[in-house]
């Protein structure tokens, strides 16, 4: 067990490197533009930009360059090109409320495919679960920026019966920081709750024709603990694996469409933002800070899974 | 039964001849026919492929009604013009701003935005973008996973190492982050790659950025499929007969690949199209002035509040778009390769 943990975690830390390379090259290689031109704005004199240039270090070859970025990411001393700001801290800032957002998310998601999947697959065939399958379609194919801003305009600016937007922490008052987040959760969650209980349902399926199920039954077991107990058991666990990584996908991915409809002023509305601005240190940031995470996460799941089923090890 | 013969015909296939299988399939047909046969079966499936073909019929079309009905371009303002409804004068764009909402009638069908463009006929020369790009992307991404899994199965060693931790560092991204970041840096001067140049508003940049982000996701399966299709027994036997790699790997192995790379593409086009929606959500897809889903439902939610047609609108297309493709795709999944778990993040 331990080889194996650390064969991957050598491997996590190559992977590591190379997203940092990766993400320092999309930014400094690939832009056909000169940085110090645009952080001068229009009408700059070439002495502004000569020193622009130097004060940033643009002139330096660019394995210097990596090396200063590097330093200032795991330092902290990144700063906005804009407005000067210090990347670090903003993004401290935005932590506590994208987490807000996807946990809860991830939660909900969770309860309410559980739910319908188990339902729907009891019901298989049914008209009930047919409808089901449709919602369920219907909640993949939809863009959640899209769903967001209409719940946002038409259940909390027209109807009055959710905030439009914002966000309040939660040591400031519990339930006005998840009636604020009603919404923005329903919106992230609807897609993965539509992916779920279809996962849910197909294995659900699945292990209802096992000979363990029968068995149970068999023994006189009640069907709803035949249901629990056997099937929803053995069912879960694709899922659960599923859900942790996605929940690092969230945290980087759905996240930033929902904090910008919903103005959350997250990280996710941080990297949105920089976007905007073309301002390329915070979405450098951003974007190595997400992909560590979600790296992070990917190698704890597989050591978790070592942990509880040896075969792996070996592979 | 016959469902479950379908992986072991996968192997048995010798040069995967459509519906010349010798595989033990029932009555004798090819896994190909019973696929057909299995579709045909699906007429849920069958509408929603139907309802995609009607919306890319209407967006091929867009300028029969830019001409003939509505009679203005994709990119003409009408800020100070007035058109008549229901025997009124209005004001295309009202004096508050507020462009005018549908009409239902051939001028300005489903209203204007705030510039007093006609949003019916943005709505569909922006779906000729959307489709476009969605359909453009999933063919570039097709084309690279199949090049990067055949290599990477077939050669193992060293050149699977190279490709497989490419592919790792390509999946430590967020589709949506890898494709902001790809296109934001591309926008900033376009691209300039020896002879080939593309502008920074180019439609050939998001296209380029989302056919590539969604690489890993399709190029990973089919290199397992590749490593497993190497080691059968007719591919052992075209290697007796002296064929070199590319013959082994283009006419033994990649024949095998086809309904992995089918069930495939439905859902690759879906999500390319989401995918290019959320990107200019963000303002790293497709720029303005030139229409597409995406900044349409960019647009119109930063309106919202005063002009909600102009969210609704295409986000209803787009919706509809997606649906269709994935209702669809799980038809040609469930027709093909029932058990195949595939999944493309959005």
């Amino acid at each position: 067990m331990a080889r194996f943990v650390l064969r991957r975690l050598a491997g996590m830390v190559f992977v590591l490197f190379a997203v940092s390379v990766l993400t320092f090259l999309i930014f400094n290689v690939i832009p056909n533009s000169d940085p110090a031109v645009r952080m001068a704005g229009r009408q700059a004199s070439e002495s502004t930009i000569e020193a622009i240039r130097a004060e940033w270090g643009f002139d330096k070859s660019l394995p210097e360059q990596y090396v200063t970025t590097m330093k200032k990411v795991f330092t902290g001393d990144l700063e906005s090109q804009f407005t000067r700001l210090n990347v670090g801290e903003e993004i401290r800032k935005g932590i506590p409320r994208t987490l807000s957002l996807a946990v809860g998310a991830a939660i909900m998601w969770m309860v309410l495919a559980l739910a319908l999947g188990l339902f729907s697959a009891v019901r298989a065939g049914k008209f009930s679960d047919r409808f089901l399958t449709i919602l369920a379609l219907i909640g993949i194919s939809m863009p959640v920026f899209w769903v967001g801003a209409l719940m946002s305009h038409y259940l909390g600016f027209k109807l009055g019966l959710f905030p439009n937007g914002g966000y309040v922490e939660f040591a400031k008052d519990p339930l006005d920081w998840a009636y604020h987040l009603i919404l923005p959760w329903t919106a992230l969650s609807l897609l993965f709750i539509g992916f779920y209980s279809r996962v849910l349902r197909s294995n659900v399926l699945d292990t209802i024709n096992e000979d363990y199920v029968r068995t149970a039954r068999a023994k006189g077991l009640s069907e709803r603990r035949v249901m629990v107990r056997h099937v929803l058991r053995n069912s879960l666990i694709p899922i659960v694996t599923l859900w942790g990584l996605d929940f690092g996908a969230v945290v980087g991915g759905g996240a930033i469409l929902t904090e910008t409809v919903f103005g959350i002023q997250g990280v996710g509305q941080y990297f949105g933002d920089g976007i905007a601005q073309l301002d390329v240190p915070p979405v450098l940031a951003v974007t190595m800070l997400i992909a560590f995470f979600i790296v992070l996460l990917n190698t704890i799941v597989d050591i978790a899974y070592a942990a509880l089923d040896p075969r792996i090890r070996l592979q | 039964m016959t469902a479950e013969n379908r992986s072991a015909d996968l192997g048995l296939d010798v040069g995967g001849r459509p519906g010349g299988g010798w595989g033990p399939s029932a009555e004798g047909a090819g896994p190909w026919r019973l696929g057909l046969r299995r579709m045909r079966r699906n007429p849920v499936a069958l509408a929603f492929g139907a309802l995609f073909l009607v919306l890319v019929g209407a967006c091929v079309a867009a300028p029969v009604w830019a001409d003939e009905i509505a009679g203005t371009g994709p990119f003409e303002n009408h800020l100070s013009d007035t058109v008549v409804v229901d025997g009124e004068t209005t004001n295309v764009v009202g004096f508050d701003g507020v462009p005018i909402g549908p009409t239902y009638q051939g001028e300005f069908f489903l209203g204007a935005d705030s510039n007093g463009r006609d949003i019916m006929v943005r709505l569909l020369y922006g779906g000729r973008n959307s489709l476009m790009i969605g359909v453009v992307a999933a063919l570039i991404t097709t084309f690279v996973s199949i090049f990067l899994g055949l290599l990477a199965g077939y050669f193992r060693g060293s050149v699977d190492w190279v490709i497989s931790r490419a592919l790792d560092v390509m999946w430590s991204f967020p589709v949506i982050i890898l494709g902001v970041a790809l296109g934001v840096s591309l926008q900033l001067g376009g691209l300039k790659l020896g002879p080939i140049e593309i502008e920074g508003g180019s439609l050939a940049i998001p296209t380029l950025v989302i056919g590539l982000v969604y690489v890993p996701y399709m190029a990973r399966p089919l290199r397992g499929q590749v490593l497993s299709l190497r080691e059968k027994d007719f591919v052992e036997a075209a290697r007796a007969q002296g064929a070199g790699p590319v013959r082994i790997m283009f006419s033994e192995i990649l024949p095998n690949l086809a309904s992995t790379i089918l069930v495939f593409g439905a859902l690759l086009v879906a999500n390319a199209v989401l995918l290019e929606a959320a990107l200019s959500f963000l303002g790293a897809g497709v720029q303005p002035p030139e229409p597409s889903w995406g900044n349409m439902i960019r647009e119109g939610v930063n309106r919202i509040a005063s002009a909600p047609h102009l969210a609704i609108a295409p986000g209803v297309m787009l919706t509809l778009t997606v649906l269709s493709l994935n209702v669809f795709g799980d038809g040609v999944r469930d027709a093909l390769d029932p058990r195949a778990k595939i999944r493309v993040e959005h």
